[in-house]
C-alpha cells in the first residue's frame, strides 16, 4: 500500500475530485501560484489551471461568502482557510449563511461547500492563530464537522466531504501534515459519523480525535509496557455527525472513559460527550468521566510552555492514571 | 434633500423630479388613493389639475429609453399591476401584524415598489436576485404567489419557507430569487457568488445583489466589491437608498457618496431615481446588458424612500419629519407617478385602474384567508430542512446528527 503524508493524502483527494467533477473549484489565499501556505495544494495550479485552482485576496468574509453563494447554484467550492483561526472574520458567512440558508428557505437550497484548513495549537504562533474551533462549528446545526487524524482518513473523508450536499467544515492540523501513513489506492470514501477503533482494549476507553489520537496511542503503549494496562482508543473522525454508538459500546465494555481533546474544557466537544454518556450509559460507569484538554487560557506563545498547555503524551498518561 | 449633496456631474441624467419643491399639493396620494379620483378626472373637472401636474410629473423622461419603448401595453400594465399588488399586500400585512398574528419584525417596502418591479422585470433565465430583509417587494416582483408569502408571515407550514424563515427570509430558487437575508450586507458576498457561478458555468447572465444604504458601510460589502471587480464578475450591487439606515440618516452614517465608492475598485457606477419605474428600468437595463455581455460588475444607487418606519417596531418619531414623508407621497409616489404616466399614454383607463386595485385588494384578502386556514409546522418539522442529507429517504452518513435531550 502506498505511503503518503497527511498533506499528500489531502492533495490526492482534491486532485481526484477535481478530475471527477467539473464543478469542483479549489480556492483560498496562496493556494495556486504560491503552492499553498502549507503546500497542501502544491503543483495543482500547474496541473489543473487557474479556473480550477484560484488564488483569493486576503478577504475571508468575501471569498467564503462568495463560495457559499456559488455553491447554491451548484458549484462545489473547496475553500482553504490558511488557518481555521481566520474563520472569525468570515463567521457571519459560515454560521448565518452556510448553516442557515437551507433551513430558512424551507429546504429549497443546498449548499455543497467545503471549508478546510488547519486548526491547532502547538506551533508557537500565539492566541490569534491557534484556535481549535470544532466545538463552535459543531454547535451550529446545518454544518458538518470533520477532524481526521491520519492520512488514509484524511483522503477518504475529504472525498466524502466534496461529494456531500451539505456544508462541511474540514479541520486539519499543521503538525500532522508531515505524518506518514498507508493510504489505500483507488476511489475510497468513508461515511461521516463512523468512528475508528484505533486500538482495542478492555480497561479504559479513550475517546479522542485529530492529533490527540497520536498522543493517546503513545500513552497507551507506554502504560501497556510499564503497567500492563489494556486501553481502547476511539478516533471519532467526525464531530458532527457523531458516532455515539461506538462510544457507548466501548464504555459498556471498559466502564471507564477518558476524553482527550485539544479544546479548552468549558463548552468543549468533551463536555458534550460526557453529557451524552452519563445520560445514556450511567449504569455502565465505574468511575467519573475525566477529560484531558487545553489549559483554560488563550494560547500562550512561549514554546516550551505551550507544549504543556495543550494535551501531550505525559498529560494523557496522567489522565489515565487518575482512572486506573 | 440628500441628493443636493451630490456633485453636479452625478445629477446629470437625473430627472428634474429630484429637485422639485415641497409646496402643498392637491392630489391625493396613492396610499390613500381612491381610484375614482384619478388624475384624468381631476384634470378634466378641476382647475387645480395643472398645479397637481407640476407636483407629480406625468411624462417620464425615460419612456423612450430602449428598455421601455419596446414594452407592449400589456407589459406596462403588468409593471403597474405588480407595484399595486406589492403595496396592497404590504398594507394588508399591517393589521395582521397589529392583531398579533405575525411575529418578529415586519420591514415594509411601501414607497420603494418601482425599484424591485423595475429591476426584476428585466430578468432573463440566467439572471439572479438576492436581497436583504426588506424582501417582500422583490418576492412579488420575481413572480412569487402572495398566498405562501402571507402564510410565511403567519408562520404556517404552507409558507414559502415552511414557516421557518419569516418576513426577512423569503426564497424562491425556482424563480432565481435567493432571499431574503437578515444580516445587513451579509447577502452581498452570496450575490457575488451567484455571479461567479453564472460565469463559471459559461452562462450569459448576471446577479443583482440588493442592499440598503446602511449596508455600504459593512466590510463584507467592500470585500465583495473587490472580488467582483478583480475577477470581472457579472454582478450589480444595487443600493436602494431610502435615506435611512434604520433611524440614522445617510448624513449621519456614511462619509462621502455611496455609489462613488465603486470608483475605488475601478467599477462603473450609476445613480438614478427610484420612483419612476421607467427610469429604474432604463438604468438597470444598461447595467445588466453590460454585465451580461462584458462580464463587468457595477454599483447602481437608486434614490428611493420608505413611508413606514424601518420596521413596524419603529415608531418613526425621532429621526425624520412628517413633512418629508408627505412631500414624497405627494410628489414622487412611484405608483401614482406611473399611473399618471400610463394614463397619459392611454394605456390605463379609470376603469382599469379601479379593476387592478380591486383585484390587488382581493388578492391580499385571499392571501390572508389562505394563511389563516393553513396549519402551523409541527414539532417534528423543527428538525426538517436542516441538512440536505436528512431530508432524503436514506441518509448518506452514519451516527448522530441531531443532539436531542432524552
Amino acid at each position: 500500500m502506498p505511503v503518503l503524508t497527511y498533506r499528500e493524502a489531502i492533495r490526492a483527494a482534491l486532485s481526484e475530485e477535481i478530475e471527477r467533477d467539473p464543478n469542483v473549484v479549489i480556492m483560498g489565499e496562496e493556494v495556486a501560484q504560491f503552492n499553498g501556505a502549507y503546500k497542501v495544494t502544491e503543483g495543482m495550479l500547474e496541473k489543473y489551471g487557474p479556473k480550477r485552482i484560484v488564488d483569493t485576496p486576503i478577504s475571508e468574509a468575501g471569498f467564503i461568502g462568495m463560495g457559499i453563494g456559488a455553491s447554491m447554484l451548484g458549484i462545489r467550492p473547496v475553500m482553504e482557510l490558511m488557518f481555521w483561526s481566520f474563520y472569525s472574520v468570515a463567521f457571519d458567512q459560515i454560521v448565518n449563511n452556510a448553516a442557515n440558508v437551507r433551513y430558512m428557505s424551507g429546504g429549497q437550497i443546498a449548499c455543497p461547500i467545503v471549508i478546510r484548513g488547519p486548526a491547532n495549537g502547538g506551533t508557537n504562533v500565539g492566541a490569534t492563530h491557534s484556535h481549535t474551533v470544532e466545538n463552535i462549528l459543531a454547535h451550529h446545526p446545518g454544518l458538518k464537522v470533520v477532524v481526521p487524524s491520519n492520512a488514509a482518513d484524511a483522503k477518504a473523508l475529504m472525498k466524502t466531504a466534496i461529494r456531500d450536499n451539505d456544508p462541511v467544515m474540514f479541520l486539519e492540523n499543521t503538525i500532522l501534515y508531515g505524518e506518514k501513513g498507508e493510504v489505500p489506492e483507488g476511489d475510497i470514501t468513508l461515511p461521516f459519523g463512523r468512528a475508528a477503533i484505533a486500538r482495542t482494549g478492555k480497561d479504559l476507553t479513550i475517546v479522542t480525535y485529530g492529533r490527540c489520537v497520536l498522543h493517546s496511542l503513545a500513552a497507551a503503549e507506554t502504560l501497556r509496557a510499564s503497567k500492563g494496562f489494556d486501553i481502547e482508543i476511539i478516533d471519532l473522525r467526525t464531530i458532527r455527525p457523531l458516532d455515539v454508538d461506538t462510544i457507548l459500546r466501548s464504555v459498556a465494555k471498559t466502564h471507564r472513559l477518558l476524553i482527550v481533546e485539544e479544546q479548552r474544557p468549558y463548552c468543549s466537544i468533551g463536555s458534550h460527550i460526557a453529557a451524552i454518556v452519563q445520560e445514556e450509559a450511567f449504569d455502565e460507569l465505574d468511575a467519573p468521566i475525566l477529560r484531558v484538554g487545553t489549559v483554560d487560557a488563550p494560547s500562550i506563545y512561549s514554546p516550551p510552555v505551550e507544549k504543556q498547555q495543550i494535551p501531550n503524551v505525559d498529560r494523557v498518561i496522567a489522565g489515565i492514571l487518575r482512572l486506573l | 434633500m440628500r441628493l443636493k449633496n451630490l456633485p453636479d456631474h452625478l445629477l446629470a441624467g437625473k430627472t428634474q423630479t429630484h429637485l422639485i419643491s415641497s409646496s402643498p399639493a392637491k392630489q391625493l396620494p396613492f396610499a390613500s388613493f381612491n381610484p375614482k379620483f384619478s388624475l384624468v378626472s381631476k384634470k378634466s373637472t378641476e382647475p387645480t389639475g395643472a398645479a397637481a401636474e407640476s407636483q407629480m410629473p406625468a411624462v417620464s423622461l425615460h419612456a423612450k429609453a430602449p428598455a421601455n419603448a419596446k414594452l407592449s401595453a400589456e407589459q406596462r400594465i403588468e409593471l403597474y399591476r405588480k407595484m399595486v399588488r406589492i403595496r396592497r399586500f404590504e398594507e394588508r400585512c399591517l393589521p395582521v401584524y397589529n392583531s398579533g398574528k405575525i411575529g418578529g419584525f415586519l420591514h415594509l417596502y411601501i414607497g420603494q415598489e418601482a425599484v424591485a418591479v423595475g429591476a426584476c422585470s428585466l430578468m432573463g433565465k440566467d439572471d439572479h436576485v438576492i436581497t436583504a430583509y426588506r424582501d417582500h417587494g422583490h418576492a412579488i416582483a420575481v413572480g412569487m404567489d402572495t398566498k405562501p408569502l402571507m402564510a410565511e408571515l403567519y408562520g404556517k407550514i404552507t409558507g414559502c419557507s415552511k414557516g421557518k424563515g419569516g418576513s426577512m427570509h423569503y426564497f424562491a430558487p425556482d424563480l432565481n430569487y435567493w432571499g431574503g437575508h437578515g444580516i445587513v450586507g451579509g447577502q452581498i458576498p452570496l450575490g457575488t457568488g451567484l455571479a461567479y457561478a453564472v460565469k463559471y458555468q459559461g452562462k450569459k447572465g448576471a446577479a443583482m445583489a440588493f442592499m440598503g444604504d446602511g449596508a455600504v458601510n459593512q466590510g463584507a460589502v467592500h470585500e465583495a466589491y473587490n472580488l467582483a471587480a478583480l475577477w470581472d464578475l457579472p454582478v450589480l450591487f444595487v443600493i436602494e437608498n431610502n435615506g435611512y439606515s434604520m433611524g440614522t440618516s445617510q448624513e449621519r452614517s456614511s462619509a462621502g457618496g455611496l455609489a462613488e465608492r465603486a470608483s475605488a475598485y475601478d467599477m462603473k457606477f450609476y445613480i438614478c431615481g427610484g420612483h419612476d419605474v421607467y427610469e429604474v428600468r432604463a438604468t438597470l437595463d444598461a447595467a445588466l446588458t453590460r454585465a451580461r455581455e462584458e462580464s463587468k460588475p457595477a454599483v447602481v444607487e437608486i434614490d428611493t424612500y420608505r413611508y413606514r418606519g424601518h420596521s413596524v417596531a419603529d415608531p418613526d418619531k425621532t429621526y425624520r419629519d412628517r413633512a418629508e414623508i408627505e412631500d414624497y407621497r405627494k410628489t414622487k409616489d412611484p405608483i401614482q407617478v406611473f399611473q399618471n404616466q400610463l394614463v397619459l399614454e392611454k394605456v390605463l383607463t379609470p376603469a382599469l385602474i379601479e379593476e387592478i386595485d380591486a383585484a390587488a385588494r382581493a388578492e391580499s384578502e385571499r392571501a390572508v384567508e389562505f394563511a389563516e386556514a393553513s396549519p402551523f409546522p409541527t414539532i417534528a418539522d423543527i428538525q426538517r430542512d436542516v441538512y440536505w442529507e436528512t431530508d432524503q429517504p436514506k441518509r448518506t452518513s452514519e451516527g448522530r446528527i441531531f443532539f436531542n435531550l432524552p
